[in-house]
Formats: structure tokens, C-alpha cells, sequence
């Protein structure tokens, strides 16, 4: 295992079992903490002490920038590049250009929050340690798994499994963990 | 209580008369019985196959009969210059609408019970967009010049005109559809994650693990995850406004009697609305019965989805009459020719009362509560409905073009056997996307249901 970091996997059948088990841990000054669930749970996202998420800013943002190019395509087209005289109607028609700016903005924002997501949360990453894990696949089906990580002495780990031993973790496996 | 050993607790009682879903099945049942279809076809549907490939082969046979020869094979010629093509184009596209309004609005609105249907409802959705595309793709005439609808700066100086309304269409529709299809699948994203740990075979394995980009369920990630499909099912919902309304602005540019009512807007969506409800129950009663999926799509999804037919069947009424009304009131007598006069008693007018008690006359059936959860009357209902919206639109689109303003150039429309080919080819082609989603998808969302149950369990306890 290398030194960079290795990481104590511990498997629950419940997800209140988990949950208490973050809050164990947490009290007991471990930080480096993880959960693995089949769906979302309420309150890990707390338990873990997460930031509020800033994608709708940024969404927002790109939904501002699908807008402003939707625009701007239309009246450089009309305007500029390919000026036409239909029925002598203003060139720069402001009112027409509305269904298809909001298309763009709509478009825009969707493909930013669909992006940044991705980038953020690290995927796609076809591989991750925690797959190499025996019976791990569980977590996307029936299991609630919590990782602690940087823990590498057998103390610790001894530690970590009397901590968690009142919640009948199903099992607690140490594993390598991602650099 | 422990979620994988824990016998099925019995569902939440509920005010309402029938439960959201009727037993809490344990979280590894859920996911093996949901996957089970993944890795084994059933007799069903193999045949169900073969009919709707030999169908996409029709339409693959007429649509290239119609590119060799040219659209003067379809039966629109001046004055309906616009006959099918427009009618299955405004069909198909309404049909997809219901599928956001269940994923996203119902979503927004924390109607729970839509986690059962929702990745049905979306997947109908992508499939009527691409059906959808196909019609005004090949009206174009010379199809092969579509990417001329796209505004690029082009060696021949010519950009699309964006002050008419068939720009705004190609914006909408592409908008829609991949708004639609990135909602469609970040949802999936967990359940294929799912199909990659429990696939039988490394092939797979390997397919669905590099579609599930490697998903884990890393707290981190749900976290952020949540917040990103709220915020696409935001964006998702004013399309469904939006896009039947521009839709509909195809028809009020022009000058045409019975095209230019300013209810138009609302009345599409609606419209659309109504005849996707239609199509849901259409699929989903009979993946109820094929798949056995009686304890997750319950009574509770059928009476839900039987009231709002019946709401959206109103307001639609509530469109005609207004529409009908507007016409007498505004005293032009091409207006009142084409709704008073033409469509109730004219060459059309069989078709006209069809799609009035389709459309108008079966929804009243689910004033009956017993109906409402009866799943032959809501499967025969759905079908006529769904002829009865494709009506709707045959009537908008060929009474008015065939009697405009002169009577000189009067003339009435029929379609020839490539018409049919193509409508009956598309309805297969939808079909055999469809049957494919069916076998290689998880078609019902499996980590929403968890959770739904997770809930439900937590509420009862």
C-alpha cells in the first residue's frame, strides 16, 4: 500500500447506521470522511460538512452567455452580414429575436450545469480505488458504506472498529484510497 | 430497521385512496427485479420487435423513395402545401411534451409518485423529438441541406432568417432536445451504475460501466448531483411551455382563417400536454402488465394520471370554445367561414366530430372513479385521445389551407400511400426505440424509487 493514503471502508445495512456512524466519527476528530450510497440520503451532505453547492451561479451565468451569443448571432445575421429588406421592416427586429434568445439561454445554462457537474464531481473517472473493494458494488445497490481516509495505523484501525462496533457495521475493510 | 433483511413493511396509509406503491419492496429486490429485463429479453418482446422493425423498414423504404423522387410524392399540393408532414411533425412533438411535464414540473412540484413513470415518460419524449424531426427534416425538400438551418458563418454569405417563425422552431426543437436528453440522462447516471455491478459477463459490464462514467455514489457527488438535476428540471420546465408555443407561431405568421387566434400559444401546449398523458398510459399500462409491475405503478399512478387527462381535456375545451367564439365574435367572415361553417359541416366534418368526442367526449369517462384506476378504459382512452390530437391537428392544418379567401383556388387534400407509409412507419420507428430503451435501459428509475421508499418507510416507522 502506498504512503500516499490508505483509507478504512466501513459497510452498513442501514442508512441510520451510517449516518450515526458519521457523527461518531466527526466527534471523535476524524475529517477525511466519505460516504458511498445506492441513493441520496438526508443529512450526510450536513454530516460532511459540505459547502453549498455554487453550480446555480455558475448556470446562471452560462444562461446569461447562451442568451447574449443567441442575440448576438441573430443581430450580426440580420443586421450586418445578411441584410433583408422584407416588406420594409426594421432590420434590427428586437421582438422577433425573443423566442429563439431564450431557446439559446435555456440551452445554454442546461449544457453548463450538465458540464460543470461533471467537472466538478471528478467524472467521468472509468476507475476508482474504492472499485477494487470486495463486495463494494453493493453501494450502488442495497449498502451504505462510509470511508475515513489517511487512517494507516493498526491502532487507528483497531481504534475505529471499537468506535463503530455498537452500530454492526457489516464489515470494515482497509483499502487504498485515491491520492 | 435494516433496509436488506427487513420483511416488506406494509405501505404508508395515505389519505388518498390508493398508495403511491403497494408494498415497500426491500432495496436488493428493487434493483435485481429492475435489472432483471436488462439481461434476458422475453418472447414479447422479440416479436414485438420484428413488427416494429419491419414497420422502421417501411419507413425507411418511403423516406428514401421520397428523397430519390422528391415531396411531390406526398399528397400536398397547392393550396394545402402543408398536409402530413406539419400534422405528425406538431403530433409527435406534443406527444414528447408529458414527458417533461412529468420529469421536470412534477419534480419541481415534489409529486413523489412520478419517480414510478418518470424515465418512461422522458424516454418517450427523446423518441417523439426524433420522430418529430424527421417530418419538417424531410418537408425541406433537399433534407441533405438541413445544416442550413443553422446559423454558421457560411462561404456563401447566407445566414437563416431570423425574423420568421421557422428559425425560432429549429431552436426550439434542438434546445428541447438535448435539454431533454442531458435531463434524461444524469438521471440515469445511478441506475446505470447499478446495470454495471450487477451485469452478468465483462462485455457488459464494461458497456454499462463506461455509460455510468464511473458514477460511485460518493456522498461529494449526490451532493452535487441533486442540486444539478433540480437546476436541469428547472430549465427543462419553461421548454415545455415554450416550445408548443413557438410551434404554434408557425401557424399565427400567416393570414390564413383559423390560424391566427391569439389563444393559439396556451391551447398547443395544452393540446401537447394532453395527448403526451395520452401516450404514457398508452406505454406504461402495458410495461404494468409485461413486466408485472403492478406493486410500483399502482392504481395511485392510473387515478393520477386519469385527473389530469381530465384537466388538461378542459382547459383544451376551455381552447376550442374560446377559439370558436373569437371567430364569430371578431366578424370576419373568413374566420367565421372555416369555424362555423367549414370544419362542423364541411368535406371534413366527419373528421371534425371524431376529434370531438375523441378529444372532448371520452375524457368525461373519468369523472367515474372505477374508471379512472381500470386500465383497459384508460389504455382505450389514451389511444383515441391520441387519434383524436392528431385529428385536432389535421383539422387546424388542411380546413384551412383547402378554403382560404378565394374560392377559385379552393381544393381539398388527400394523401397518398408514401403519406401513410410514413405516418405508420414513424409509430413503428417510435415503437422500436421504445423496445430498445425497454431491454438496455433501466426503465424505471431505481435509486428515486429507493429513495421514494426509504421515505415512505421512514414516515411509516
Amino acid at each position: 500500500m502506498n504512503v500516499k493514503g490508505t483509507q478504512v471502508l466501513v459497510e452498513f445495512a442501514d442508512s441510520d447506521s451510517m449516518l450515526q456512524a458519521l457523527e461518531l466519527l466527526r466527534r471523535h476528530r476524524y475529517r477525511k470522511l466519505e460516504t458511498y450510497t445506492p441513493h441520496p440520503i438526508g443529512g450526510v451532505s450536513e454530516r460532511l460538512r459540505l459547502p453549498h453547492p455554487w453550480l446555480p451561479k455558475i448556470t446562471f451565468a452560462g444562461g446569461l452567455l447562451g442568451a447574449l451569443l443567441g442575440y448576438g448571432i441573430q443581430w450580426y445575421a440580420d443586421t450586418y452580414d445578411y441584410p433583408l429588406n422584407v416588406g420594409g421592416r426594421p432590420l434590427h427586429s428586437a421582438v422577433a429575436y425573443i423566442p429563439a434568445t431564450f431557446e439559446a439561454a435555456v440551452l445554454g445554462a442546461a449544457l453548463t450545469a450538465f458540464v460543470v457537474l461533471l467537472f466538478v464531481i471528478g467524472l467521468p473517472a472509468l476507475w476508482h480505488p474504492v472499485f477494487e473493494v470486495d463486495r463494494f458494488e453493493r453501494a450502488t445497490a442495497d449498502r451504505y458504506w462510509v470511508s475515513i481516509k489517511g487512517v494507516r495505523d493498526p491502532i487507528e484501525i483497531r481504534k475505529i472498529r471499537h468506535l463503530l462496533a455498537e452500530l454492526t457495521p457489516v464489515r470494515l475493510t482497509v483499502a487504498e484510497a485515491d491520492p | 430497521m435494516a433496509a436488506s433483511t427487513a420483511a416488506e413493511a406494509p405501505a404508508q396509509p395515505t389519505r388518498e385512496a390508493h398508495p403511491v406503491l403497494l408494498r415497500l419492496v426491500n432495496d436488493q429486490e428493487l434493483t435485481d427485479r429492475l435489472l432483471a429485463p436488462l439481461w434476458t429479453p422475453s418472447p414479447v418482446w422479440k416479436i414485438l420487435f420484428a413488427v416494429t422493425g419491419v414497420g422502421t423498414l417501411v419507413l425507411a423504404g418511403a423516406v428514401s423513395y421520397t428523397v430519390a423522387t422528391g415531396i411531390g410524392v406526398w399528397g400536398n399540393n397547392i393550396p394545402v402545401a402543408w398536409a402530413y408532414a406539419i400534422i405528425n411533425f406538431v403530433w409527435w412533438i406534443g406527444i414528447g411534451h408529458a414527458g417533461t411535464f412529468i420529469s421536470a414540473f412534477l419534480l419541481l412540484f415534489q409529486q413523489r409518485w412520478r419517480a414510478s413513470i418518470n424515465r418512461v415518460a422522458e424516454a418517450m419524449t427523446l423518441f417523439a423529438l426524433m420522430n418529430a424531426a424527421l417530418f419538417p427534416l424531410l418537408h425541406l425538400g433537399r433534407p441533405w441541406f438541413f445544416y442550413w438551418l443553422i446559423p454558421y458563418p457560411s462561404t456563401m454569405g447566407v445566414w437563416p432568417q431570423f425574423r420568421s417563425a421557422l428559425p425560432w422552431d429549429a431552436a426550439a426543437v434542438t434546445a428541447y432536445f438535448i435539454v431533454s436528453l442531458l435531463f434524461w440522462y444524469l438521471g440515469l447516471l445511478p441506475d446505470l451504475a447499478s446495470a454495471r455491478d450487477r451485469a452478468p459477463g465483462r462485455l457488459r459490464r464494461r458497456i454499462y460501466g463506461v455509460f455510468a462514467l464511473g458514477w460511485r455514489g460518493a456522498g461529494r457527488h449526490w451532493h452535487q448531483y441533486q442540486t444539478a438535476y433540480v437546476l436541469l428540471a428547472g430549465l427543462a420546465t419553461p421548454l415545455v411551455i415554450s416550445v408548443h408555443s413557438i410551434v404554434s407561431l408557425d401557424f399565427s405568421i400567416a393570414q390564413l382563417p383559423g390560424w391566427h387566434s391569439t389563444i393559439f400559444p396556451p391551447y398547443f401546449v395544452v393540446g401537447a400536454i394532453y395527448s403526451g398523458f395520452a401516450m404514457v398510459l398508452v406505454l406504461i399500462i402495458p410495461i404494468r402488465r409485461v413486466f408485472g409491475l403492478g406493486d410500483l405503478i399502482t392504481a395511485r399512478h392510473l387515478d393520477n394520471m386519469a385527473k389530469l387527462l381530465l384537466a388538461m381535456a378542459w382547459l383544451l375545451i376551455y381552447s376550442y370554445i374560446v377559439e370558436i367564439f373569437i371567430a364569430w365574435y371578431s366578424g370576419d367572415p373568413y374566420e367565421r367561414y372555416v369555424h362555423l361553417l367549414f370544419r362542423p359541416s364541411g368535406s371534413y366534418a366527419w373528421l371534425y366530430w371524431v376529434m370531438l368526442f375523441a378529444n372532448v367526449g371520452v375524457p368525461q369517462i373519468f369523472w367515474i372513479s372505477r374508471a379512472r384506476i381500470s386500465a383497459p378504459v384508460l389504455f382505450g382512452a389514451g389511444i383515441l385521445i391520441l387519434l383524436g390530437m392528431w385529428l385536432e391537428r389535421f383539422i387546424i392544418i388542411v380546413t384551412s389551407l383547402s378554403h382560404d379567401f378565394l374560392p377559385s383556388s379552393w381544393a381539398l387534400y388527400a394523401p397518398t400511400w408514401v403519406d401513410w407509409c410514413i405516418l405508420g412507419g414513424s409509430v413503428s420507428f417510435f415503437g422500436l426505440l421504445f423496445l430498445l430503451f425497454l431491454r438496455f435501459v433501466p426503465f424505471i428509475s431505481i435509486n428515486e424509487l429507493k429513495q421514494l421508499t426509504h421515505e415512505l418507510r421512514r414516515g411509516s416507522a
